[in-house]
């Protein structure tokens, strides 16, 4: 649905975004992830055309972007703010409507939000009356009242409590059900395991990962095992011997623990296949990464400081 | 209605609806009006009453000098000594020494700077009565005197008005009065735009908005939505001060003054107001001056104009403070780049002054064309009349105003837009040149 193609952009000798390209496709959860100060919020300003690239170009259903696509696009910026001195309804309807919905409409569709998430109350209000979580539930309902196909949320869970946050979470799948496209920037790797089908990451201004999450915490997956065993330590360990790596072990009540890496050319077969002579196995579960390990990982390698440490290894 | 026109009218309802707006509105003219009228009235009072001491040595003018309403003379031939006289009952003292007939000098002491009616009044009695002791000396008879006295009275003409009596210093004054007045509402208008400016930065609104609208709509849409707060500000400001001072004038000096004289000259400026404080009653020749005065004034030529330098002036200015309001993020970091903002058109006035004294200066006429000072220098020209007789600086100058204004709003949104989204980051003019080119 959304193409960016060779995105560079720079802020006098800073290159913000150096060469990103990315596809995110229709009716799927995109997560942009990366460090802060890696490029993402201009990257998202570019998509949203606040500014321009100074080379590439963004593609929305395959024809380059203009002005006027961008009334299909809701933008949650990470800076986010409304006017305080505005009422709450009177500014939800100007929002609306600097997006081209019409007056009657943007106050229908405003309605029906607003009794779904039990608001009513503050149409009258000056937003300076609401607490930082209110304001934030109308900010959202500005954001996505207008339909759009493509949805961008910069860090959209900050300053909700957990039950709205919750409230925010079932909206955003219910609009991906309904076929909205969702990007998602944020550094809470719980709601991108839960949410993403597909990331990014950026770092140091360029794309360093691109894929499906579920391939990429495969990619990731270091070929350790936890094996519930019961049976004495020291004949597991010795079992072990040349096949895998003994991480760590915890000795429960009735039943241990242990994390085992397995060799480069060893498979897991053979390691059982050791093992089950010494001790009594109960379970192997395979360890695979989670989003939070493959991010740090994944900006780790990209260090240059760590790149030239393997280079002198 | 398409989005700038949203904004517009955002930025005009939301000002218009705010009680400041209201208080303003009434409050202004009110202000305004009370204060000429008050000017007025104590210009006719003599605030306190004027108890004169004359140290008369000579005995030159004991008992002759005639008192006036609020003035009271006493006479002593012995001086007294500065303590006796701050001590004393008398307001002001005059020092009439020896040789008052040879060196024609008199020294006024005073408790509190009598006004300059009163300064006039005792100067001109002073003044007879010594004439007349001098007539005496000299033998010479006070009628033959009077006869040979002569107080010639000079009329200007400019040759090139066809022989007409010219009013220029006082044109020129109404001039400045329209000039000061625009210097006053393109700031009053302009720091408007930098707040809201400001407020949309603070607020952290500006990049929800700009994702639905260009940068440039934005502050265009500020732009004009206050100038027309401002327009609208203006056209019942002179609607509701008219109507008070004709209410005013009518009810506190009924008995004193044609309620229309006043409100001519309250329409004129402080150069009016001086000529009417100078003359109690009014005279004939003040309405002469009043009427010979608006006969000169190309009337709707002067509010076109001014409404036209008005808006010109208040877009070259409020789209730079709008850059200035995008580049930082509280009020006090404003002040380093609001002088230099603020310095040319501070010079416009000064060039707007010396302009009532030496209209022809070239000074004057730079002043006029440059677009930073124009709109205040030219409403002396225009209130003169001296630039129509070449209408093309008139129209070098509009142009120029105009050609200007579009440039530095484009530069200022070129500024704006890169501004609006730096948050947390104290901005020098070397940083914001380099704005200027990164690519939209």
């Amino acid at each position: 649905m959304l193409r960016c193609e060779h995105i560079v952009k720079r802020y006098g000798a800073h290159t913000a975004l150096d060469n990103v390209s990315l596809e995110v496709p229709a009716g799927m959860v995109f997560g942009l992830l990366g460090p802060n100060g890696a490029g993402k919020t201009s990257l998202i300003r570019v998509i949203t055309r606040i500014t321009g690239p100074d080379e590439g170009r963004v593609l929305l259903d395959g024809h380059p972007m203009t002005d006027a696509d961008v009334a299909q696009l809701g933008y949650l910026p990470e800076e986010r703010g409304l006017y305080k001195k505005m009422k709450v309804g009177e500014q939800a309807v100007y929002l609306a409507r600097l997006k081209g919905m019409r007056k009657s409409e943007a106050i229908k569709q405003l309605k029906e939000w607003f009794e779904r998430w039990e608001m009513m109350a503050w149409w009258n209000k000056k937003v300076e009356e609401l607490s930082k979580g209110m304001a934030q539930k109308v900010q959202f309902v500005t954001t996505v009242l207008h339909k759009p196909r493509l949805l961008i949320l910069d860090e959209p869970f900050s300053g909700f409590d957990p039950i709205n946050a919750e409230l925010v979470r079932q909206e955003i799948l219910r609009m991906r059900a309904e076929g909205t496209t969702v990007m998602l920037s944020t550094h809470n790797m719980g709601s991108v395991e839960e949410l993403c089908d597909h990331i990014a990451l950026i770092d140091r201004s360029r794309k360093v990962l691109d894929g499906r999450v579920r391939d990429i915490r495969r990619q990731y997956a270091t070929n350790t095992y936890r094996i519930e065993y019961k049976g004495p330590q020291v004949a597991f360990a010795n079992a072990l011997s040349f096949t895998g790596e003994l991480l760590d072990v915890q000795n429960g009540e009735d039943m241990s623990v242990a994390r085992v890496r397995i060799a480069k050319d060893g498979t897991l077969n053979q390691v059982l296949k050791q093992v089950l002579t010494a001790v009594e196995v109960r379970g192997v579960h395979e360890e695979i990464p989670s989003m939070h390990d493959v991010f740090i990982r994944a900006v780790g390698d990209n260090d240059p400081a760590n790149v030239k440490a393997d280079m002198t290894d | 209605m398409n989005k700038i026109g949203l904004i517009i009218w955002r930025e005009f309802i939301t000002r218009v609806r705010k009680p400041s707006f209201l208080i303003m509105t009434i409050l202004g003219p009110l202000l305004i009006a009370g204060t000429m009228v008050l000017l007025v009235y104590l210009g006719l009072q003599e605030s306190d009453d004027q108890l004169v001491l004359v140290v008369d040595g000579p005995g030159i003018v004991t008992g002759k000098l005639k008192d006036g309403e609020k003035l009271t003379f006493f006479y002593t031939d012995s001086a007294i000594t500065d303590s006796a006289f701050k001590a004393g009952p008398y307001t002001v003292m005059v020092d009439v020494n020896e040789a008052i007939l040879e060196n024609n000098a008199i020294q006024l002491f005073y408790k509190d700077l009598p006004s300059l009616n009163v300064q006039r009044t005792i100067q001109a009695e002073l003044e007879r009565t010594i004439e007349r002791e001098k007539l005496r000396v000299n033998n010479v008879d006070p009628d033959t005197y009077a006869r040979i006295k002569t107080a010639l009275k000079v009329q200007l003409f400019d040759i090139d008005k066809g022989g007409e009596e010219s009013y220029e210093q006082i044109l020129a004054g109404v001039g400045f009065g329209f000039g000061y007045f625009m210097f006053f509402f393109v700031f009053l208008y302009a720091v408007q735009v930098m707040r809201g400016v400001m407020e949309e930065k603070t607020n952290r609104i500006v990049e929800v908005l700009i994702s639905s609208v260009k940068p440039f709509q934005l502050m265009m849409g500020k732009i004009i939505g206050i100038a027309l707060v401002g327009l609208a500000q203006f056209m019942i400001w002179i609607a509701l001060t008219a109507t008070l001072i004709t209410i005013g004038t009518a009810v506190l000096m009924k008995d004193r003054f044609d309620p229309k004289e006043v409100l001519a000259q309250g329409q004129m400026t402080e150069e009016m107001r001086a000529q009417l404080q100078e003359q109690v009653p009014a005279t004939e020749m003040d309405e002469d001056i009043v009427r010979e005065v608006m006969k000169r004034i190309n009337v709707p030529l002067l509010l076109s104009m001014f409404v036209f330098y008005f808006l010109g002036g208040y877009l070259l200015y409020s789209s730079m403070f709008a850059a200035v309001g995008s580049a930082v993020d509280s009020e006090t970091d404003t002040q380093q780049f609001m002088f230099p903002v603020t310095l040319p058109m501070i010079i416009a006035i000064f060039i707007a002054q010396m302009a009532i004294t030496n209209p022809n200066s070239p000074l004057v006429f730079w002043g006029s064309i440059i677009p930073f000072t124009s709109p205040v220098v030219m409403m002396v020209r225009v209130a003169m009349g001296s630039v129509l007789e070449s209408p093309w600086q008139l129209v070098l100058s509009m142009i120029l105003l105009v050609g200007t204004f579009i440039f530095t709003t484009w530069l200022a949104g070129r500024i704006y837009r890169t501004g609006i989204l730096m948050y947390g980051k104290k901005v020098s003019w070397r940083e914001m040149g380099r704005w200027l080119f990164y690519r939209g």
